[in-house]
Formats: structure tokens, sequence, C-alpha cells
């Protein structure tokens, strides 16, 4: 089993990441589970979401406290809430910025391989959101799907053609732009 | 056919696939998503049912309870202070022997107000006469509102199930559930066709004065009816798993039998339970887990034929009954009366608080070391 932990803001798309993610990989043939952190939703506010997927049946039903892979939707989040808490040895982590890998210190955790990619360029490039607040919770997905190969990026664009209500093309190109310029 | 599905779709999808006439339901978080899509549902014509709308949970089991009196098969969905406030009508519903199946979203009572996931709601109607099952997972969700019915139907029975689901955990989680095709749903639930209904051509009088000289034998005949569900619900299971092959039982033991240390459960928390049973075993604790489904009719026997022979047992509850213990806890150790294994009570998880696996080992660590005549609270901030 592989558990992925979403750090967003309110209006990032987080849960809804969470969703696509896990519906391409049942579309793949597996196991899912995605949900998130039952809080009240705020504009703004730290948003966590989890997606676990497995080839076997998913039996455990709390919050995700040791992740294999964490997907951080907003880089001010680093710092301010204890993000790479619990994250496994040699563990990945995706992170929607415009610098580059070797510019964050994940000292504290053990190994990790650092990826990065401007998703809030190409949300708005492919007219998602607003410049104030990037919807980039499906560009950051084909990053998720190029560094940990748990999924392909044609499951993904299909996932999104199934959850996103709108945009979906757009959506999908997104994804497919931020598998191809994936850093790390 | 396979699709991603939360909890709350899941029970609204099994309402459907049962055929339900009618649906009268009043929205409550974490519940609301339940009636959205059978609203959206019944309006796109997926269903051919009536949705009456209704000013409160009181009116929607009012509704209900004249609907099924009619003839009809009803649902409806609930939660928290939504099951409190339909609490008079909940007795009325078993007393009239009405087979109507409600999906109740655990959630705790307020204040503090809370929309997180606790079973106090759903266990505070005990003693309405319904039954009581509690899933596990979404797939579960799906598959025991069809079973619910055929259970509740069957003219030995005749009476409601409300069937329970944790907040969030499982009604805002997705997980792969497998639909069945609705004509192997027909011949497995067959049409509802109670022998007595509510009928202009041939008029009947229901919920009459009844004195001291047959209530008494009303109340016999509804225990016996639970009785008679404990012979008729692992029936209803053995069919299904022949027809769709999925096997459930009145509990679900996992790695019960060398188990040394076992934990009973219920909900999600049942799920994590078995994980950490797992994790156990890799360290050398002989650890097993009990799932309780039903919680009305209680399964005793089989309860005590499996914990009898464990070291130690311990009962996780994610309610409390005050001034006393949880209430799975207190039925744990009636059905173990006379047998000499020590059972611990462990609090967890009210009002939402996420149980991890890291708790539950810490409950067996504590059964190993203390007093079991302890109630102990996991995790409680003093």
């Amino acid at each position: 089993m592989v558990e992925i932990r979403f750090h967003g803001r309110g209006g990032q798309g987080a849960v809804k990441a969470s969703d696509v993610l896990a519906m391409a990989a049942f579309l793949e043939g597996k196991q899912v589970q995605s949900f998130p952190f039952f809080g009240v939703e705020r504009r703004g506010a730290p948003v966590t979401a989890f997606t676990r997927i497995s080839d076997d049946q998913i039996r455990i039903h709390c919050y995700i406290y040791d992740p294999d892979v964490l997907v951080i939707l907003d880089p001010t989040l680093i710092g301010a809430v204890p993000l790479t808490d619990g994250l496994q040895p040699n563990g990945k982590i995706i992170i929607n910025t415009q610098r580059k890998p070797e510019e964050f210190d994940f000292s504290g955790t053990e190994n990790p391989s650092v990826y990065t990619v401007d998703c809030s360029s190409i949300a708005l490039k492919h007219g998602l959101g607003s410049e104030a607040a990037p919807i980039v919770n499906t560009a950051i997905l084909g990053a998720v799907a190029k560094a940990t190969g748990l999924v392909g990026i044609d499951s993904i664009a299909e996932s999104i053609m199934e959850k996103i209500p709108v945009k979906q093309e757009k959506n999908a190109e997104a994804a497919r732009e931020s598998f191809a310029q994936l850093m790390g | 056919m396979k699709r991603v599905l939360t909890g709350n779709y899941a029970a609204a999808y099994g309402a459907t696939a049962a055929k339900v006439n009618v649906v009268a339901a009043y929205p409550i978080t974490p519940q609301t998503t339940i009636v959205e899509i059978l609203s959206e549902i019944v309006a796109n014509g997926e269903l051919n049912a009536e949705f009456i709308k209704v000013e409160s949970e009181h009116s929607a089991l009012a509704a209900c309870i004249g609907a099924q009196s009619a003839g009809a098969r009803t649902y409806t969905a609930t939660s928290s202070q939504g099951l409190a406030l339909m609490h008079e009508l909940i007795h009325w519903t078993a007393r009239a022997r009405l087979p109507i199946v409600m999906t109740n979203v655990n959630r705790a009572l307020g204040p503090g107000w809370s929309i997180w996931a606790d079973a106090t709601d759903s266990v505070s109607q005990r003693d309405t006469g319904w039954m009581q099952v509690y899933c596990e997972n979404n797939q579960e969700v799906y598959d025991t509102t069809l079973m619910a019915y055929k259970i509740s139907e069957h003219a030995d029975i005749l009476l409601p199930t409300l069937v329970n689901l944790d907040a969030f955990f499982l009604s805002h989680t997705s997980q792969v559930v497998d639909m069945i095709d609705q004509d192997r749903v027909d011949a497995f639930l067959p049409t509802y066709a109670p022998e007595y209904k509510l009928d202009i051509d041939n008029p009947r009088s229901f919920g009459s004065l009844t004195s001291p000289d047959h209530y008494y034998e009303f109340s016999y005949k509804m225990h016996k009816a639970h009785e008679a569900a404990k012979q008729i619900i692992p029936e209803v299971h053995a069919q299904f798993a022949k027809e769709f092959g999925r096997e459930y039982g009145m509990t679900e033991s996992y790695r019960c039998d060398d188990a040394e240390y076992l934990l009973v459960t219920y909900g999600t928390i049942a799920g994590t339970t078995m994980d950490a049973v797992d994790r156990m075993r890799d360290k050398g604790i002989k650890a097993g887990a009990l799932k309780i489904r039903y919680f009305r009719p209680f399964p005793s026997e089989e309860v005590r034929s499996i914990l009898k022979n464990a070291i130690k047992v311990g009962v996780i509850d994610r309610m409390i009954s005050f001034g006393h213990e949880g209430a799975f806890f207190t039925e744990t150790k009636a059905a173990m009366y006379g047998e000499t294994v020590p059972l611990y009570g462990f609090i967890a998880g009210l009002g939402g608080r996420d149980v991890s696996i890291k708790d539950i080992e810490s409950m067996v660590d504590k059964m190993q070391a203390e007093d079991p005549s302890n109630l102990i609270w996991i995790g409680v901030k003093e």
C-alpha cells in the first residue's frame, strides 16, 4: 500500500486532487481510498487530504501519519505547518513552486527525493483559476504521476475527464504539461 | 459494476438498487449528500419513487411510517441530532412492525457542537426494537442496505433496521464499491408485499389502544422476532455470499483462532484494528480482532464462543454511556458471563478523534499491564 498526503490551501483543490488520483489508480485496477482531513472549509486555510493505493483491500480508516509521498500545492505552507512529519525514509516530496529541488532543505527527514514544478504558471496558462488564486490541483497530478510512477498520465487525464466538472480538456492539458516539466 | 463511491453514495445507491417506493428525508451534515444524490436519482427517473420533502426528521420518519403502512418500501437517512429528534417515531416504527430501513451516519451530539464520528446517536436508540448494523467500509454499506431490506421484511421478523456508518471516515471517504446488476438485485430482493397494510378495499385498524391483556404479548413477540432474526440473518448472509460472492456475519473474526489478546470493536475502527493486528503479529504478539456488525440483535453466543479462549479481551467503544462504560463493552461482558477471561473497556475516537494503529497497539500494551477493572480512555488530554 502506498500512502499519499496532500497539503494545500482552501480553494486550490487539494481534496479534489486526492479524489482524482484515487480514481486514476482505480482505472488501473487498484484498490483506493481518498478522503479529506475533516474540518470546516475556508478559502486560504491549510487543507490536508489523503489517498491510499493498494493491490489489496484497504481496511485502515485513520489519517495518514507516515506517508510515502507528500504533495505540496502551496510552498508557503513549508515551515508554516509540520508538513514532513512522519514522511517515510526515501519518501518523495512534490512541490508546486518556481524554485529548483536543491533549493529546499528538508533536513530532519531521511533521504527524501524532492521534485518541483511551477503548477501555478501552468494552471494560469490553461485558464484555471485567477492570478491571485490559481487552481493547481490537476496540474500537480501530472507531476505526481511522473515522480512516483504510481499511475500513468493517461489515467490521470481520464480521471480528470470523469471527476472534474468544468474545463476538463484544459485541466488534462495542465496535468500533461506538468508531467513534462517536472524537475527532480 | 465497480465504481469509486463515498459511503453516503454507497448507501443511496443501495436504497436505489432496493427500488424503494418512497424516500422521505431531511438533510443534516454529514448525511446531506445521501439526500442530495437520491433527489437527483428520483428526479432523473432512475428510481421510480416518491421523494417527499419534509420539514424535520420527525416528519421524515412519520412520512415513511405512513407510506410503509400502506404497503410501500421506504427509505430515510439521518444523523445525530436528527436521529434524536426522530426518537418517538423510532419506537413507533418497530412497535408497528414496519420493516423500514434507515441509514444513520454516526455523528456526535452537541454541545460542544460536532459534526464528527461518534456512536452515541445510534446506541441511544438501543431499546426501540430496531435491528442495528455497523459498517466498516463502503462496500459493506451498499451490501448491508440491500440485505437489511430482505432481513427486515422477512415474515418472521418484520422489524426495521438502522444501518450505521461513521461520519466522514465512511460518509465522505471514497472507496471501490462493486455494484450489483439490477436484475440480480431484483432476484435477491423481490417486491415488497406485506400481508397486512392500510387498504381501503380491505379496511383494518392499526396502532389502536392496547390493554395490559395484549401489550405484554406485543413486546414478547417483538423479542421473539429478534431471536428469529439471529437465525435468519446468517441465512440471508449465506444466500448473499452464494449469489454475489461477498461473505458477511453478525460478527467478523480476524486472526482470532490462536489469539491471546483479542480486541472487539465496530465501524471503521474495526478495519484499522485488523491492520494493527497484522502489525502486532509481525512483532510476535498474538493479537486478534472481532468486529461486531449486529448490535441488535446482539450475537451473544457467537461473541462468547470466539472470545472465551483468549487470555485477555479489550473492547473499543466510540461512545460512552456516562456513569458506566462503553455500550459494546457492557454487552460483551454480559455475553461472557461465567467465563474467566479478563475484559478491558477502552474509550476512543469520541467526536471524530482519530484512532490510529499506534492507539490500538497502545491498548494491547495496557491490557498487558493494567487492572482489568479499569475503564481506559485512549489519548485523553487531562
